[in-house]
């Protein structure tokens, strides 16, 4: 047992140089190299300041910005994470309930109103950088309102910043909430 | 389902059925030798220090042997079973405490840019034992806990070495089917060493880079802190996740970087990301069935277990995805739309990405716990109680379908064991597989295989409900906090590692009875599946006749498939009946 412990133990500092050191440094050099942008987090710049990543969703508050879906972590990237809260616990019925009522009163909506799932749902990651097409849809009017543009100018922009599908069929097609936002506010400032 | 959905299952069915023959000849070239020759000429070229020639040769051979050397191993010893079984254990409790160790002093060591401190001893403990055991369960949150160094020169390097490890083990029973009146199973040192440089290594390099350009990051700056559009200040992580998250889905690890796994946006991008990480993670445990083919020289032998693999993941898969899409009715008395329709992203949408959305994450879901991966690109918690009993039930199975890489595989051959044994009972024969008779001693390892992971769930599952400390950490208590606690043991004795979240497992409790059930539930059943190979090796081959009965035909893939559904049906019928199953029931 003792000649197997030894090269166990050459074996595990082997690797760890080449596997936990070489490898990963060899990648970084080539991401660095070839996809520089997104290895760095595919960071989202205005006037030169940085002001989040692409890949991040961000907190919007107040009527004159897109909102994003709940988030179990009040979008703190450092943070990462979903409700857990399973199927049937009654804080889950609760919450979804409750960001119905809001997400109706909000937007002007009758109280019987739809509401689209992703609205009143916070996601896996509690980062989610979209909103369905839906929801941004039934947001625009309150939007267009509060920055005294038509709904139209709203829409359009709704439209480009949809990001399609992977390879038109995998996944679902989102609209990306802070580039979203940030082109409505170089719109009107 | 949407045409969508269907369109993404074929899209990967495909990718898999063109990759399965290749890699499956591939690894069978890395792992063959003097003693397996793998075409029935026996003018088959043999390379040096034993093994066969292999396609890289020029390669990979000087980097291999450079390995030997800085590591003392003599690569032309032939291993006995106990011989081999001792490396593992050897190199695993090496591994346990080298990572232990790392985890402790992190605060001390260099590559720590957002300055993390030493890891909680319980916490380093479970989380040693989590990714040596390849099962990475997490107690901890990635992005707070774990500095650079220990991401990279810690846990990625485990999960190459324990994928390495589970290849090894599937490649020594393969071995002692085939070999004749043989005392040894081949060099575990070797078999690590070459499944390392030749299969993880470079499938790795290139997913990493593929999983950057699609926008996974790869850096070791340390977090960016920046005022966001609205003025609320925001973070973006930095890491060298990319290479990472390669070998974390390849080697059916599943560990994440960050606290979110696979559902953060660094670690899954797009929709392209995820179907690429579900193909890699589900890629080496089917192909592996190919490389069983080839070595029995009988490529039909190796169709029957991929048969019952298919049949066992396709069915998860499809009940998952449709379970998610159809989503949670409760919602629907609060007047939420779940149906996919123009601009609507539908399904029970709670945990998950709006880029994935249901059906992926229903196939994520089914793939992550089939495999032992257990990364999550959506709260499993969350899931319908359907569609989480999918994930529970794979888990159960096993990890057969087509689970973990190298332990699917010799997994899947334990219950073919039984499979012939219970045929043989019915007609009065000596059972046989692949010629080799299956008696008594083989039986009673391939029990111990299949008790060992039912005793640790059903044992610490009891006293976790009944111990008020341990029951404290359910979210809710009820059906769905049973289904929570009987998840996390069910995930650490297969060595799955993905979780309903809901649960507080990072207790000392819930660190320690998991760690013990991650390693009883890792390497029992490996050393029973190495004294099967032993014994098997040491014995001649029946030839064929008449009262034999056919292990390479659709029949024998559908005795393998209710083989594995029975067994694991009647043991673990009763707790999923009072977990998600009264749930469900209660919609």
């Amino acid at each position: 047992m003792r000649s197997q412990l030894v090269a166990g133990l050459r074996t595990f500092l082997v690797c760890t140089v080449l596997l936990g050191l070489a490898y990963p440094i060899a990648i970084t050099a080539m991401a660095q190299l070839a996809f520089a942008d997104h290895a760095d987090g595919s960071l989202v710049e205005r006037d030169g300041q940085v002001i989040g990543s692409r890949l991040l969703g961000q907190a919007f508050d107040g009527a004159e910005w897109f909102h994003p879906r709940p988030s179990a972590s009040g979008y703190d990237a450092l943070a990462s994470g979903a409700t857990n809260l399973g199927p049937t616990n009654p804080d889950l019925l609760a919450a979804v309930e409750e960001s119905a009522v809001a997400y109706r009163e909000e937007n002007g909506l009758d109280p019987g109103a739809a509401v689209p799932v992703d609205a009143v749902t916070s996601s896996g990651s509690g980062l989610d950088p979209h909103i369905s097409a839906a929801n941004a849809r039934l947001q625009a009017p309150r939007v267009a309102e509060a920055r005294g543009l038509t709904v139209q100018t709203v829409l359009g922009l709704v439209e480009d910043h949809t990001d399609p599908q992977a390879l038109g069929f995998l996944g679902e097609e989102g609209v990306h909430v802070l580039e979203l936002n940030l082109a409505l506010d170089e719109l009107t400032s | 389902m949407t045409a969508d959905a269907w369109a993404q299952l074929a899209l990967l069915v495909v990718l898999l059925g063109v990759s399965i023959p290749v890699l499956g000849t591939y690894l069978a070239r890395v792992y063959s030798d003097a003693h397996t020759t793998l075409v029935d000429d026996a003018s088959e070229p043999v390379g040096p220090s034993g093994a066969g020639a292999a396609p890289g040769d020029r390669i990979f051979l000087p980097v291999e042997r450079a390995l030997y050397r800085l590591s003392g191993i003599d690569p032309t010893a032939e291993q006995r079973w106990t011989t081999y079984a001792r490396s593992v254990l050897a190199f695993s409790v090496v591994s346990v405490l080298g990572l232990y160790l790392l985890q402790r002093i992190q605060g001390a060591l260099p590559l720590n840019p957002n300055e993390l401190t030493a890891v909680a001893p319980a916490t380093a403990f479970n989380t040693a034992t989590s990714f040596v055991t390849n099962t990475n369960w997490q107690s901890y949150s990635g992005e707070s806990t774990m500095s650079y160094l220990t991401q990279m020169g810690g846990l990625a390097v485990q999960n190459f070495v324990s994928a390495a490890v589970g290849l090894a083990v599937a490649v020594a029973l393969m071995r002692g089917l085939v070999r004749r009146r043989s005392g040894t199973l081949g060099n575990f040192w070797v078999d690590l060493t070459r499944g390392l440089v030749r299969v993880l290594l470079p499938i790795s390099i290139a997913g990493a880079l593929v999983f950057v350009s699609l926008g996974m990051i790869q850096n070791v700056n340390s977090n960016v802190e920046a005022v966001g559009l609205a003025g609320a200040p925001v973070a973006v992580p930095g890491g060298p996740l990319a290479s990472q998250e390669a070998i974390k889905q390849l080697g059916t690890n599943g560990g994440g970087f960050f606290n979110a796994n696979a559902a953060h946006p660094f670690s899954n991008p797009s929709g392209l990301s995820n179907l690429l990480s579900i193909y890699l993670l589900l890629v080496i445990p089917f192909s592996l069935t190919y490389t069983f083919g080839r070595f029995t020289k009988d490529r039909r032998q190796g169709f029957a277990v991929l048969g019952a693999m298919v049949v066992l993941w396709l069915g998860s898969a499809l009940a998952a995805m449709t379970f998610e899409s159809d989503g949670n009715p409760q919602f629907d008395r609060y007047g939420v739309t779940q149906q996919a329709d123009d601009g609507v992203v539908g399904g029970n949408l709670e945990g998950k990405e709006i880029r994935f959305g249901s059906p992926a994450s229903g196939l994520y879901a089914a793939s992550t716990t089939g495999t032992s991966t257990g990364a999550v690109n959506s709260a499993h918690d969350s899931f319908t109680p359907a569609g989480g009993a999918v994930s529970l039930v794979n888990m159960m199975l096993g990890e057969v379908s087509p689970g973990g890489v190298g332990a699917g595989l010799y997994g899947v051959l334990v219950f073919a064991l039984f499979a012939v044994f219970i045929a043989g009972l019915m007609v009065g024969r000596t059972p046989e597989y692949l010629g080799k008779k299956v008696q008594g001693t083989e039986i009673k390892l391939a029990t111990i295989f299949i008790l060992v992971p039912s005793v640790l769930i059903l044992c610490f599952a009891s006293v976790a409900v009944l111990l008020p400390t341990a029951a404290s950490s359910i979210l809710k208590p009820g059906p769905h906090g049973l289904s929570e606690i009987v998840y996390a043991y069910t995930s650490a004795a297969n060595n799955n590692g993905s979780a309903f979240g809901g649960l507080t497992a990072s207790t000392d409790w819930y660190d320690t009875t998991l760690g013990v059930t991650m390693l009883a539930g890792r390497f029992l059943p490996i050393v029973a599946v190495l004294a099967i190979a032993g014994s098997l090796a040491r014995k001649q081959r029946v030839p064929v006749g008449p009262g034999t009965f056919p292990t390479n035909t659709p029949l024998f893939a559908g005795l393998l498939t209710g083989v594995i559904v029975i067994i694991v049906g009647l043991t673990y019928f009763p707790v999923v009946a009072l977990g998600p199953i009264v749930e469900q029931l209660s919609l």
